[in-house]
Formats: structure tokens, sequence, C-alpha cells
């Protein structure tokens, strides 16, 4: 494999990985917050209890998502050098005002948040847990300033040979970032929201003596996930709208459009033959991408041969079509996940409505295996939205094939894909092991933290 | 002054602070699996650094990213040259982070103990390796004219780069010893003070050592003479006083000393560095990475200076007081997290 491959076999992988942890953590730490905040509201002591036991597997997510957060600050320059020599005068500075202004006020408060339930007054206590909350999705706002830019760059001069920053207003105020950042926003709590769905259900069904705990947990969830998921699918869907104008080759792409159409099609189910530039079956519903693009029944959405030819008059001669299949799939899976995370949520909360959820049944059963159903959305998603801009690795500036470091040998990326892979497949196992412990015993967490 | 020697300094001053803070967790990471005669002891080692380990490896993160938005050049001549080395400290940074969550959430004996060699090898490492990276940064390594390092992973092991990792190391560890003695109560402070003037002698030999090679191995005092030599006799002083203060039972200044030598070790090598970013030991005057050559636009510079003006203080502030909430020593009854 030549280093191109090999940089964004691990790019990706270091990537995916890490964005196992994220959203879940943006989530998570919100919904804790909000019980520790009805602990210092109420009194109750089921709510500290909730706080203590989300807790304790939000703070085993969370290391992970610590250590693999640092390799992905490092990699830009490691395997990147060429993108960081072009674009470090726009790109670095959000990176840098995330750590400035997020990673300190997370990191710094969690640790006080961990070991300072017996120091502080319960009301500061309360307060750290918000500015964990805080500082996790501030950092989530700046690194998505940071691809934003690579997505639909603003704000920038091309000077020097390289992107220059002239106006960082425009690059915090990119519409590409505020429809970008609620998307993950609330993916994040829907995560969450899964997450403690399924573990709620699974107590439940077993009916232990932590029932109160689970019982109020599972209603909480179920709100948020039917009002988180739901707000993913509609921001999804006016990003859709965003994205037909801005980064229309990636919205081909998701629909495997190779022609033009007025009215446009929407395609269920497409055979793609990528090296002939053509569907082999397609199954599609008509007018139905022209009302996702346009919110009435007509209306031209260009196809991927149009795009090419045009972006061969702009760019020059070369390849502008991304991996089409991967593209299409991706987007796939993830609206459907997400169309069944409004479903799933939708049945949980009329399970509650109707007190269902308090004697065990078929659905309470399929909950925990749902907690995965987030975790495929958002990595699809993500997948997909870099996937899909290719071959640029800043849409229009630069390509993704002469952003990568030009000294690092093969054998040298070999290696660091080998050892990450390696060290990444042994932590999930444990990651998931000691999730598993502390989701079935709730006991572990809760009498130890009543003992001290 | 103008903003590119503004942020010549700001990030001096993160890896400074950086390698202060984290200097004392790499060292008391380090001293984990030595010195305790059981887990309780073990766990209260690592809690001492519990609720600040994550924020003090932020000064690294922020001093990352303050490189790649303030000289992206530095970053990514820096980054893609030291790439094996950075690999290496990497995965070692990524099994000390779990280790610390994850050592205390099983009883079995053997899982708390491998967590505990992965909190050793996973502290040693970056330990050993900044000394190594410092010291080939100030010393100069083959950089080309179009900024691109052209050596191998072979040419930072030189023996001046060497000296310096073995002098990071067992100084971290020395700090780490002494951060431990003002923080910890119990028999084990003796088991670290007998350590401590064991491993004090050493530390100023290999200092002596370092400074020396320096000399001979860096233009830093043809370039920067007196400056040098205060910041080195300044350094050898600190690092002299240890044993004594700790003999004396001055734990708090003996912590202070070995915090004053690694500031004025990383200022040395900051004033030696100015206005330079890396040394090209191909052509030192020509190819190496200035303030200048290697910056980002006036606007961002400019930028950049605004925001940090508005978040640095409030920064120090509440980490200033996230350790005054955990002032109080730990003793052989207080409640462990980790």
């Amino acid at each position: 494999m030549d280093i191109i491959t090999l940089a964004r076999w691990q790019f990706a992988i270091t990537t995916v990985y890490h964005f196992f942890f994220v959203p879940i953590t943006l989530g998570l730490s919100v919904l804790i917050a909000i019980m520790e905040t009805f602990y210092v509201r109420t009194g109750d002591e089921r709510y500290k209890r909730m706080t203590k036991f989300w807790g304790k597997l939000f703070l085993i997510n969370f290391a992970m998502g610590v250590v693999t957060g640092i390799v992905m600050e490092f990699q830009f320059g490691m395997n990147w050098s060429e993108y960081s020599r072009f674009v470090g005068d726009v790109f670095g500075a959000p990176l840098a005002i995330e750590a400035l202004s997020a990673f300190f006020l997370e990191s710094t408060f969690l640790g006080i948040w961990i070991f300072g339930w017996e120091r502080l007054s319960k009301r500061t206590h309360a307060a750290t847990a918000w500015l964990v909350a805080i500082g996790a999705n501030i950092s989530a706002l700046w690194i998505l300033i940071a691809n934003s830019f690579m997505q639909e760059p603003v704000g920038y001069v091309l000077r020097n040979g390289r992107a220059e920053m002239i106006d960082f207003g425009a690059l915090v105020t990119n519409p590409h970032v505020w429809l970008q950042f609620p998307h993950v926003f609330a993916s994040g709590l829907t995560t969450a929201s899964f997450f403690v769905l399924g573990i709620s259900a699974y107590h439940l069904l077993r009916k232990n003596q932590e029932i109160d705990l689970f019982k109020t947990s599972f209603k909480w969830a179920a709100i948020t996930g039917l009002v988180a998921a739901t707000a993913v699918a509609g921001i999804g869907h006016v990003q859709g709208q965003h994205m037909i104008k801005t980064q229309p080759m990636k919205m081909a792409a998701a629909e495997a459009l190779w022609e033009s159409e007025d009215p446009a099609s929407f395609s269920i189910f497409s055979i793609i033959d990528e090296g002939n530039r053509e569907d082999v079956y397609s199954f599609r519903i008509p007018n139905v991408l022209s009302f996702m693009a346009y919110n009435r029944m007509e209306g031209e959405v260009k196809g991927i041969n149009d795009l090419q030819k045009a972006y061969e008059q702009t760019y020059g001669p070369g390849e502008y079509i991304p991996p089409v299949t991967i593209s299409y799939w991706t987007f796939r899976i993830m609206v459907g996940a997400g169309f069944l995370m409004i479903f799933l949520a939708a049945l949980g909360l009329w399970q509650v409505w109707r007190g269902h959820h308090l004697t065990p049944n078929r659905f309470l059963k399929i909950l925990p295996w749902a907690i995965v159903v987030p975790f495929i959305a958002n990595t699809t998603g993500w997948i997909f939205t870099e996937v899909a801009r290719q071959p640029w690795i800043v849409f229009g500036l630069q390509r993704t094939e002469d952003a990568v470091s030009p000294n690092v040998s093969a054998g040298t990326l070999v290696f660091s894909l080998l050892s990450f892979g390696l060290i990444y497949a042994i932590l999930i196992g444990v990651d998931i092991y000691l999730l598993r412990k502390y989701a079935v015993q709730p006991q572990l967490e809760l009498v130890s933290s009543a003992e001290s | 002054m103008d903003l590119n020697t503004i942020w010549f300094i700001l990030i001096g001053v993160l890896f400074t602070g950086f390698f202060f803070l984290e200097g004392f967790d790499y060292g008391v990471g380090i001293l984990v699996p030595f010195l305790s005669r059981d887990d309780r002891e073990r766990r209260l080692m690592i809690n001492s650094i519990g609720p600040h380990w994550d924020a003090n490896e932020v000064w690294l993160i922020t001093a990352g990213g303050a490189m790649f938005a303030a000289f992206p050049h530095w970053y990514a001549t820096l980054f893609s040259g030291f790439y094996l080395a950075l690999v290496i400290m990497l995965l070692a940074l990524i099994v000390r982070g779990v280790a610390f969550e994850f050592r205390s959430k099983d009883e079995n004996p053997k899982w708390r103990s491998t967590w505990d060699w992965m909190i050793f090898i996973g502290s040693a490492i970056p330990a050993l390796l900044w000394g190594v990276a410092m010291a080939n940064i100030v010393r100069g390594v083959p950089i080309d004219a179009n900024m691109q390092y052209v050596g191998t992973f072979g040419d930072l092991l030189n023996p001046f780069a060497l000296i310096a990792g073995l002098t990071s190391l067992l100084l971290f560890t020395l700090h780490g010893a002494n951060f431990l003695m003002i923080k910890i109560e119990g028999p084990i402070t003796e088991r670290i003070k007998t350590l401590t003037l064991k491993l004090w002698p050493l530390v100023i030999i290999l200092s002596l050592i370092v400074s020396v090679m320096g000399y001979y191995d860096t233009d830093i005092a043809t370039r920067h003479a007196v400056t040098a030599l205060i910041l080195s006799l300044g350094t050898i002083a600190a690092i002299s006083s240890v044993g004594w203060l700790i003999r004396k039972k001055r734990n708090g200044w003996a912590f202070a000393m070995t915090g004053a030598c690694i500031v004025l070790f990383s200022l040395t090598i900051f004033a030696g560095l100015y206005p330079r970013l890396m040394t090209s030991s191909l052509a030192p005057d020509a190819w190496s990475l200035t303030i200048d050559n290697a910056s980002s636009s006036p606007y961002t510079l400019q930028v950049m200076s605004i925001i940090t003006l508005i978040f640095l203080p409030i920064v120090l502030l509440y980490q200033g007081w996230s350790y005054r909430v955990f002032r109080r020593r730990l003793t052989s009854t207080s409640s462990l997290e980790y």
C-alpha cells in the first residue's frame, strides 16, 4: 500500500474509534448535570444515586475519549504535514482555542467533580458537573468549526501559497457549523439516552433493589431520546438542503444519482457500478429527493456526471467523484438508524405513559441491544461526511493526496497503524468489560460510595 | 515586541508549565510500582495526582494547538519529523490515561498490578522522550530547504539527547517524589525520603553532564552566552539544594527547587532557541525554522492573542482553585476514588 492509503486508514481508524466515545460524553455529561441539579434542588437521595451510578459509567467511557483524543491533535502534523502547512493559519486557531477554552475547563472540573464530593458544597459540586458538560460541548463546537472549514471553507484568502485567515468571525459563523454542531449535540443526547434506556431496561426486567433509580432514569431517557432523535432528523433535513447548495457532489453521492434529474427521485435501494458510473439496479421513489432538497415536489438535483464535468471546468482535469458506494450506504444506514431510534424512543415513552415498562416485556429485552444503534448512526454519519467530501481534504482547495506528509515512510506508517490498531483493539475489550461490569452491578458503585 | 516573539514566549511558557506540572505526575507514575508495601499505599500515590493529571496534560495539548495555530510549519516539521518517537509517546500516554481510571475498578491483584506497570511504562517513556526531544530541537536535526525533516529515528538517539532523556527521566522522578512528600502521609514517606536522597546526587551529576554537553553540542553558548550561563548556574544551584532541604524536612521547598530546576532547564532551551524554532543541522543559518519563516499571518496571531488574553487568566484561576480544593494531604483514612 502507498503512504496515502496507509495514512488515510490510520486517520479513519483513529478518528472513528475516538468518535465512539465522544457523542456519549457530550450527551451523558448533560444528563448527569441535570440529575445532580435535581439532587441539589430536591435533596432526594435517588437523584444522587442516579448521578453516582451513571457518573461511574461516564468516567469509564470518558477516559477512553481523552486518551484517543490526544492522538487526534498530534496526527495532523504527523501524517498530514502538508495539510498542516497549507491550512494551519486557519485551521490551527480553532484547535488551539478548543484546548484553551474547553479542554482545560472539562478536565479541571472533571477532576474536581470526581474527587470533590466531600470537599465542596452540594451546590458547587453540581456546578462543576455543569462546567464539565459545557466544556465537553464547547470542545465539540470548536472541533466542528475546524471541520466545517474543510467542508465549506470561509473567512480565508489564498496567499503565500497557503490559506490565510482574514475573517475569524466568518470562521465561527460558518453556516455549515451551525447545522453540524446542533446535529452532533443532539446525536450526543440521543446516544446517551439510548445508553441509559438500555441499561435501565436491563434492570427493570430484573427488578433489583435499585428499581426507583432505573424507573426515573428510564422515563428521563425516553423523553430526551425522543426529543433529541427527532431533532437530529430535523436538523439533518436542513443540512441536506444546505449540502445541495454547497457540496452538491456529496448529496449526489449520498443518493447514487449519476444523472441530473428534475423532479429528482429518491433511491431506496441501488446496486452501484462505480467503474461505469451508473446504477446497475435502482429502486426509486419519484419526486422525493426534490422534496428533500427544496421542500417542494419539483426542482433539479444535479447528478454526479454533470458535477464531474462542471468541476473539471473549475478545478482542471481530474476525478472529483467520491467513493459512491460507501457514501450511499453510510448515508442510508445513518438515516435508517436515526428513524429506528425515533421509533424506539417513542415506544419507550408510550410504555412509560402506560406504565408497561414496570412489567417485563419483549420491548425491554430489545432495548439493551439498541444501545449499539446510535453508535452505528454516529459512525456511519461521520464516515459519510468525510468520505463523500473526497477527493478533497479541504473542499475546493486541497486534495487529500496533496496533504500527506512526504517524509514519513510506508514502513513507519505500517508500524504506527498496527500499534494503534492493536492497543485500540485491546482497550475496547477492556472498556466493554468494565462498562458491563458496572452497568449490571449498580451496588459496586452505590455501596462503595455510600460507605465513604 | 512583535507578535511572533510573544507567541514564541507563550508556547515556551506552555511547555514549561507542562513540564513542571506533568513532571511530578510522571514522577509519581514512575514510583507507583515501587516503594509501596500494599495496594492501599499504591492507591494513595495515584490519588495524590488523581484530580490533576488530566488537566496537567492539557498544557501539552494546548502547547501543541498553539504551535499549530501560531507556527504551522513548526508543528508540521516537528510532528512529521519526530514521527516514531511521537507514536511511542502517544501509545504510552494512551495506556497511562486509561490505567489511572481502570486500575481500581477490579479487585483482582493481577489486574491491578498489570495496570500499575502500565502507569509506570506510560509515565517513564514520555518522561524520557521529552528530554530526548527537547535536546534534539535545540541541538539541531537534519532539516532541508523545504522545512522537511530528512533524518531517521536513529538520528534522534545521539549521546547528548540520550543523556538529556535520562536527566529528564530522573529529574521528573525526583520531582514526583517531592510532590508525594507534601501530598501524602504515612510510613511510605520514610521510604520516599530514602529514595530521594539516593536519587538526588545522580540528578546533580546528570544535570552537570547535560549542561557541559550542551555547551559543546549546541550553539547556545556562542549565541546567548550570558543568558545560558546564568540559567545553567541557577539550574545547578536549585538541584543542589534539594537533598539538603529534604534532610531539613523543608519538603515544600524541596518540591519548589526540583520545579525550579525543570523550569530553568526549559527556559534554557527556549532562550537558546530564540529566534529559531527548530535548528537545521544541515544549514543552521539558512534552513532553520524561525519565528518569522514558520509563523502564521499577522491577522491570525492577533486573533489568537486576543483570545489567549481572555482565556488564559481564567484557566490559571480555576486550575489554581483546583489545587486549593485538594490542598489537604491524603492519609490512610482518606476515601480514594482511583
